[in-house]
């Protein structure tokens, strides 16, 4: 923690560059730079999963209504939850109050540890019930056996390598909150958790596409005839 | 009047400065990482040549008489692989970029100096896991990875190959990130984006595809690993997988990632040229816009890699059309380039040797492009030597030549020696005419219908493969020159001035080699760039 | 059969009707491409040594904006050669057009990649490996596919190569216009032995092939060794002739529009025909019940081209062809129309139900008949 004597930009400026502001400027730009590369990296997911959506619809109509719809659903809701924590804990830190930013930031990663809890739960479901694409798969009711395993491999690739994002997060989270509790981040300057929130903001988004995709469409339709 | 230089003093600088193993691993000044950088991109360079050598030595026979066929195969893959993604693309921007962007935009370092380190670390982790497969049996699927071979049939070590490449992609991305933060906001006051040098301008489109693209290839190799460990049927018909897909996929990064190879060698030549000419480069704007362009339509055009690959005509057409599109930038940097010489006083220093070098064999590189671009040509030439030609044109021609380029012009910047103008320009010529032999024939190979990646072949075609493989040693020979002469230059070369070859520019007026801070003070741009009037009269004539 | 070793030659036989006009464009684009190769170095030497740089040359003059340049160079160094460039994007996408067509009466054959040989089969049954016998001046279209890796049947002499890729058909054809043999080689590379999977086109005048093609091999013609297989495998128990078994009609069918229960429309084609037998739920036609099961490990990929054939052979919507087919092949395709096949063989299908009449494709009640 800064002494009163020693002003606070000594403390967290970094000598190469010139004034707080163009740190700052550099950290925020460098984090957006990141989620894009992030935008680009499940976006090749994404034009799998369309492109065999496409090819194969009745294998994907029907593999997708084997995922649980209340606990994706229950999920979402846990999840934009803790981005609202996490904004919270942004506003917290930006108007100096050290308490209320650990609890705001305590509350996201207990969030969070929800959301991964249940997915838990869901792999272990989709593991006992034999839909885990590899030697053993077995899909029950699945519709063009043949090409189910395609839904459900991408069902594994989209949602864990969120959830490896969301463990990453964890981690950070964690250091964050021990940083916080030390009074590290103050009203002047804050910007580690202000770059964390745009992050925890990117996680959640992603989720937010892929729960219709995965679990939402199709929902309708009980299987073709 | 031309007067004898004062003889210069090594000071203190930020090669001496601190001393010790642990200053060097643990640094995070730019100047270093892009040494430490030119140390293991040099390595690898030198690893992918040798197996290239071995490639050339093969194919001076029909018969396969050197390799069996598994070897051979095993062969040409790490040579694609290393060339590919240990050494075009982290080249100049991690060697030269890395050094000279903060200097060149009068910064004290990049935005992220520690993330610079740990990119440089991520590249030596992909670098093992690649050494690792090279030890315990190599891959044979191609630097492409095709599937299903990659996924289901090949023998080789797949997943530790794919690793690897995942791995070092993630280094390009973090330069990339590093290089546009820094350009975007740590620009001396006066600098604006239209004074910026053209070396910074094709940095800053390169590290967009960089960061656009690399994650597609990451995520691409990841998919193709969960497919050979998981048997999981991404790419695979016996899973109900599309193994066009994956070309898709894996071209969407591959073609952008041969615009990564090239942008930074014309920022390369553009300085070059305009320095060795003393003149501003022709058409400024255009060649900065035209870096953008490239990059842009870089993205749009992967498809005609999948002409014959199953793909829709009407797909082709689009994706035809538009590879003739992107051409036409780099066509306008040639002819500005050439203009940039038009009554200007030219000296032919030996990275103007390279420069004009890489001007005639990327133009010639550049136009068997085309030929391949149009649908019913590439039906014929596709998977045939000629492609191998037209894209070592480019990649050698093109690519290393700026590189050589860049290292002979700045080689007295970064270590404060000057290099045996000899040797050097002997080195130059030689690359240049072995270069010439050994790839012009395979234009002819191609179009006689020689497919590529083959171990033996029809001994109507074994003329030109001599022809190859004899100019191939004459290469290597050339290439082998300047680890020796600039290796030297490091102790026993002449100490270099600030500014030994009249160039403009903020690095040069730093001393050689420069402080850790870059500057003592940060200076303050008041002219526009290129303005050769301000440099003092050229001291160092070859 | 190893042929003659070859002397050397720098352009390959001109031996299809492709090959003039891919010369042709060639040709132009090595003239426009050595006239820009060569002005470009004569312009950069040419400037090199007339403004080199002479001793006492004093320094340049200050310049006031920041560029330099001339806007008429630029948009003629762009639009010029972007013209010259564009008339190579067209001739060649004509060339491609004309290569993605085959003609409607072109002579086809199978053409079956495996690591590492090509797998020939002609309609008649001849059979041939790394060989393809076929008869100049006729229009010849290639069904390829692989059985493994991606191949790419590739024949330097016509000019035209196209990928063989596993789980699809895809095709290729030319028309040979010069006898003579040719070499073939595979240009996607597919492992060990890909420089091995090498073979000849052999083009002979059209008695030489009619000949050639009565040594046949010793099998029936494609369309019947198809036939015994559709009646091993069980598929005329439910693909009956007169359409109203609890299967889809075939006579008739190849190469028509079928309407499917999801609503969209797909042809009746190879990749159709081959979908259906593997994945046979991936698209029900509209009417039926989702109830044939996957023959996925039954047939093989040569087997699964002598079904196609003889699907094909079923007839045409005139009728014409049928008739003539049924005079033709008499004992077989009376075995056929009567289907008795043999209890044993036939694979296990689940207890279906067999609707009187096409129902509408919207139902709304599934009633067990999942698999």
């Amino acid at each position: 923690m800064a002494s009163p004597t020693i002003p606070h930009e000594e403390v967290t400026l970094r000598h190469h560059f010139a004034n707080d502001e163009q740190q700052k400027d550099a950290s925020t730009i460098g984090m957006w730079v990141f989620l894009v590369t992030e935008i680009m990296f499940f976006g090749g997911l994404f034009l799998a999963y369309f492109a065999y959506r496409q090819a194969y619809p009745a294998a994907f109509a029907s593999a997708s209504n084997k995922t649980n719809l209340w606990l994706g659903a229950a999920n979402t809701t846990v999840l934009i939850c803790s981005s609202l924590t996490m904004a919270m804990a942004v506003h917290s830190a930006a108007l100096g109050k050290r308490k209320l930013l650990v609890a705001f930031l305590v509350a996201t990663l207990l969030l969070g540890g929800v959301f991964l809890g249940v997915k838990a739960y869901e792999y272990h479901d989709k593991w006992v019930h034999h839909e885990v694409p590899g030697a053993h798969f077995e899909c029950e009711g699945c519709v063009d056996a043949g090409h189910a395993p395609l839904f459900f491999s991408l069902y594994f690739g989209m949602t864990g390598l969120h959830a490896t994002h969301m463990l990453v997060g964890f981690v950070i989270l964690v250091i964050l909150i021990v940083q916080s509790a030390k009074g590290k981040y103050t009203a002047k300057w804050h910007t580690p958790i202000e770059m964390f929130g745009l992050y925890w903001h990117f996680v959640d988004i992603v989720w937010i596409f892929l729960f219709p995709l995965l679990y939402l469409i199709d929902r309708s339709k009980t299987g073709l005839k | 009047m031309i007067t004898a230089p004062p003889p210069v003093k090594v000071t203190k600088n930020y090669l001496n400065e601190k001393t010790g193993l642990k200053s060097w691993l643990l640094t995070s000044d730019h100047k270093r990482i892009a040494v430490l950088y030119l140390i293991v991109v040099t390595a690898f360079f030198a690893l992918g040549g040798v197996f290239a050598g071995l490639i050339r030595l093969e194919l001076a026979t029909p018969a396969g008489d050197l390799f069996e066929s598994n070897t051979y195969n095993k062969v040409f893959t790490m040579h694609g692989i290393l060339m590919v993604f240990f050494f075009l693309i982290p080249s100049i921007p991690a060697t030269l970029g890395n050094f000279l962007i903060p200097m060149m935009i009068g910064a004290k370092d990049l935005a992220f100096p520690r993330i610079n380190l740990l990119s440089w670390y991520i590249y030596m982790t992909g670098g093992v896991f690649t050494l690792y497969v090279l030890l315990t049996g190599g891959v044979d699927t191609g630097w492409t990875f095709y599937t299903p071979f990659s996924s289901s049939y090949s023998n080789g070590y797949v997943v530790a190959a794919g690793l690897g490449i995942f791995i070092n992609g993630f280094s390009a991305i973090l330069t990339g990130l590093n290089f546009i933060v820094t350009i975007h906001r740590m620009r001396a006051p006066g600098l604006t984006w239209f004074r910026l040098p053209l070396f910074v301008w094709a940095h800053y489109a390169t590290s967009a595809i960089m960061i656009l693209g690399t994650p597609v290839i990451a995520v691409t190799l990841f998919l193709l690993v969960l497919e050979r460990g998981l048997h999981i049927g991404f790419f695979d018909p016996a899973y109900g997988g599309d193994p066009v897909l994956f070309q898709h996929l894996f071209w969407f990064y591959s073609h952008p990632a041969v615009y990564i190879m090239i942008l930074p060698s014309m920022g390369v030549i553009s300085e070059v040229i305009s320095t060795f000419s003393s003149k501003k480069p022709f058409g400024y704007t255009f060649i900065a816009f035209s870096s953008i362009a490239i990059a842009v339509f870089g993205f749009l055009v992967w498809g005609h890699h999948l002409f014959v690959a199953g793909q829709s005509i009407y797909a082709g057409l689009v994706f035809s059309v538009l590879s003739y599109v992107v051409a036409i930038p780099s066509a306008i940097k040639v002819f500005n380039w050439a203009a940039t010489m038009y009554k200007g006083q030219v000296r032919m220093e030996t990275p103007m040797l390279y420069a004009i070098g890489f001007i005639g064999l990327f133009t010639v590189g550049g136009l068997t492009g085309i030929v391949l671009a149009s649908l019913g040509m590439d039906v014929h030439l596709t998977d045939t030597y000629f492609v191998i030609a037209h894209f070592h044109y480019v990649m050698v021609g093109g690519a290393l030549l700026g590189y050589m380029s860049g290292l002979h012009f700045w080689w007295p910047k970064m270590f404060g020696r000057m290099y045996s103008d000899v040797w050097s320009k002997v080195s130059a010529v030689l690359v240049f005419a072995g270069f010439n032999l050994t790839f012009f024939p395979q234009f002819l190979l191609g179009y006689m219908g020689m497919p590529r990646r083959y171990h033996v072949y029809p001994p109507e075609f074994q003329v030109f493969n001599v022809l190859s493989s004899a100019g191939a040693s004459v290469l290597g020979v050339g290439l082998l020159l300047p680890a020796i002469y600039l290796t030297w230059s490091l102790k026993y070369g002449e100490l270099a001035p600030p500014n030994p070859w009249g160039a403009t520019g903020l690095e040069w007026q730093t001393q050689s080699p420069p402080i850790s801070e870059n500057f003592e003070v940060t200076p303050v741009v008041t002219t526009e760039a290129y303005d050769y009037s301000t440099v003092q009269e050229v001291v160092h004539i070859g | 059969m190893t042929m003659e070793p070859r002397s050397f030659q720098l352009f390959p036989d001109s031996a299809s009707n492709f090959a003039p006009s891919v010369d042709g464009l060639y040709t132009y684009m090595v003239v426009i491409s050595a006239f820009f190769s060569l002005l470009v170095a004569f312009l950069i030497v040419f400037f090199a040594i007339k403004y080199r740089k002479r001793p006492g040359q004093g320094v340049p003059a200050p310049i006031n904006d920041h560029s330099i340049g001339s806007m008429i160079l630029e948009i003629a160094w762009s639009v010029i050669p972007l013209g010259l460039s564009l008339v190579m994007f067209a001739w060649g996408a004509s060339i491609m057009f004309t290569e993605s067509r085959p003609p409607k009466d072109s002579l086809n054959i199978y053409v079956t990649g495996k690591r590492w040989m090509w797998k020939i089969q002609h309609l008649e049954g001849a059979r041939e490996i790394n060989e393809l016998h076929v008869p100049v001046n006729r229009d010849i279209r290639l069904t390829m596919t692989s059985e493994d890796v991606i191949h790419d049947f590739y024949v330097p002499a016509f000019r035209t190569k196209a990928d063989v890729l596993p789980g699809r058909y895809t095709t290729e054809w030319f028309r040979p216009t010069k006898v003579g043999d040719y070499h073939i080689f595979c240009a996607e590379y597919c492992g060990t032995k890909h420089s091995g999977m090498i073979g000849w086109v052999h083009v002979m005048t059209a008695e030489d092939y009619d000949k050639w093609l009565a040594q046949g091999s010793g099998e029936g013609s494609m369309a019947e060794e198809g036939e015994s297989l559709f009646r091993q495998l069980g598929c005329a128990n439910c693909h009956v002739k007169d359409g109203h078994g609890r299967a889809p009609n075939l006579y008739g069918a190849f190469g028509m529009k079928v309407d499917l229960a999801d609503g969209s429309s797909v042809r009746f084609d190879e990749a159709y025909t081959r979908e259906s037998i593997l994945y046979p739920q991936a698209k029900i036609v509209a009417g039926y019940d989702r109830i044939m099961p996957t023959f996925h490990g039954l047939i093989s990929d040569e087997g699964m081209l002598k079904l196609i054939e003889y699907i094909k052979s079923l007839g045409d919507p005139n009728g014409t062809i049928q008739e003539k087919d049924l005079q033709s092949e008499p004992s077989n395709i009376q075995k056929t129309g009567t289907m008795m096949p043999d209890q044993s063989e036939m694979p296990k299908a689940p207890a279906a139900k067999t609707p009187a009449a096409p129902r509408a494709a919207a139902s709304t009640t599934p009633t067990g008949t999942q698999q």
